[in-house]
């Protein structure tokens, strides 16, 4: 295997590419000893050619589908997600499911079949009664739903970096990699074959989320869903 | 499960320095922000925030450059508030690496900015801060009141009004202020905090006056605070932010530790 790795963070204009790539490079210490050469880029040749991607973002889902779409950057996002290990994280990970219901409906990639959706308006706390605030900001619990080479040397139910107002919710429950809880269960993070995605955010979240990264790093993409 | 109540240190930052007197024990430059913020990170804080009084045009570009390098080594939601007034100031310190703006003054003069702000960045990096002072009505009802410049400047906005009015607008989080507690060491202002909390959906940041742990912990179980933010207490080495947790703890508030 190669010791060498070159990441693409796709850049289509939405918000946190330079905390992600940052964070990546800083991870590159805690993984296995390679050479990683980190892009931040919407070149589709630079994107085909990485080793692997990283699809970041935050902001709102119409943006961010439409930019994609103005930079036909859509079938060379689906081509990697296809092939190579992929990481989406927060919008980045909402854009892969079929459908989001925020901006008045917005079609999705549909990499992952599933539906994104908001919290509701009157979110309770059941076990104390307490009304809780949307968006769903700060550090909470991830309880991890399957073992994954992405939660190696993480331990059950660490606390990670949140901020969102909307929610995805795969068709089928094997591709819940994690979740945790406010004011219901939630999926938070997702695998299905090659690719993993977070709602959370791993270039927020100290040092389990550079864990996280370096974990990605070092991920060959496979994994065995029937297998564990 | 559930959701950790943030703690939030809050670095005032002139000309690329940490001022008001940072004592830490073994830290060989306090002014240094860098350093500052690996602290606190290293402590466990949740966020950080600093607060730029740089008025000078100059001393823009030095932020920019603290929020850079801070950036790049820590991990953890960053903040920048001070002087923030257009869309370019809130660009300017996102692509620098901040996470969130606070807009002040700014929202007060222009409402439409935050609405403008919100729109092209996402709720989620703009934060609304509420600094309200406590007054009489004519037939002597108690209210709150907007104040800018420091507190020195009434506006006649009540702040309730104004807190729900700035989420309508796309405020992601407010940072709510007391003028007349801030600096005293008395402790948040318990009801303004509540009363803002409990009218708004997005979470709320309580500010200004802690001078004790136990203050800290009323915010959140008082004043229903998501947040607690508090500077000097840290920056003068009193206490750790990993005391606060653990005594935030003690009283039965969920914290990250």
């Amino acid at each position: 295997m190669t010791t060498h790795t070159t990441i693409a963070v796709i850049d289509y204009g939405m918000g946190n590419l330079h905390s992600v790539a940052k964070a990546l490079e800083h991870a590159i210490q805690f993984t296995t000893g390679r050479s990683v050469s980190i892009n931040v880029t919407n070149d589709k040749q630079l994107i085909g050619s990485a080793d692997r991607i990283v699809l970041p973002g935050v902001g709102a889902i119409r943006d961010c589908i439409g930019e994609m779409q103005r930079l036909d950057l859509i079938d060379t996002i689906k081509d990697a997600a296809a092939n190579k290990p992929f990481l989406g994280v927060c919008i980045g990970m909402q854009a892969l499911l079929s459908h989001s219901s925020e901006n008045n409906g917005v079609e999705c990639l549909d990499i992952i079949p599933g539906e994104v959706t908001r919290f509701a308006e009157k979110l309770i706390d059941p076990s104390s009664g307490e009304r809780l605030k949307i968006p769903h900001m700060g550090w909470n619990q991830v309880s991890q739903q399957i073992k994954h080479p992405l939660w190696h040397n993480i331990a059950q139910h660490q606390r990670f970096y949140f901020v969102h107002s909307y929610f995805a919710i795969p068709k089928t429950a094997e591709s819940i990699a994690g979740s945790t809880t406010y004011g219901h269960p939630l999926c938070v993070a997702l695998a299905q074959e090659n690719i993993f995605a977070t709602q959370f955010h791993p270039e927020k979240s100290a040092d389990a989320g550079l864990q996280l990264f370096a974990n990605f790093i070092d991920w060959d993409g496979s994994y065995d869903s029937s297998g564990q | 499960m559930a959701l950790a109540k943030r703690i939030i240190p809050c670095l005032d930052v002139d000309k690329g320095r940490v001022v008001k007197g940072v004592q830490f024990v073994d830290i060989r430059d306090a002014g240094d922000p860098v350093e500052v913020a690996r602290r606190y990170n290293s402590e466990g804080a949740d966020e950080l925030t600093f607060l730029d009084i740089t008025a000078t045009h100059e001393g823009r570009d030095t932020i920019v450059h603290v929020v850079e390098q801070v950036a790049g080594e820590i991990f953890i939601p960053l903040t920048v508030g001070g002087g923030i007034r257009t869309v370019d100031d809130v660009r300017l310190m996102l692509n620098a690496g901040a996470d969130k703006v606070a807009i002040n003054s700014a929202a007060v003069a222009n409402p439409d900015f935050v609405r403008e702000a919100a729109e092209k960045f996402g709720n989620q990096c703009i934060v609304v801060a509420i600094d309200a002072k406590q007054v009489e009505d004519r037939d002597g009802q108690a209210r709150w009141e907007i104040f800018t410049h420091g507190g020195r400047k009434p506006t006649g906005i009540d702040a309730i009004k104004w807190s729900k009015k700035m989420v309508s607008y796309g405020a992601g989080e407010l940072l709510v202020t007391s003028m007349d507690n801030d600096g005293v060491k008395d402790g948040f202002d318990l009801p303004l905090t509540r009363l803002i909390s409990d009218n708004v959906e997005v979470p709320v940041i309580a500010s200004g006056g802690v001078g004790n742990l136990d203050h800290l912990a009323e915010g959140v179980l008082e004043g229903h605070a998501d947040a607690v933010l508090a500077a000097s207490i840290f920056h003068f080495a009193e206490y750790s932010i990993a005391e606060a947790k653990q005594h935030m703890a003690k009283r039965g508030i969920e914290v990250r530790l």
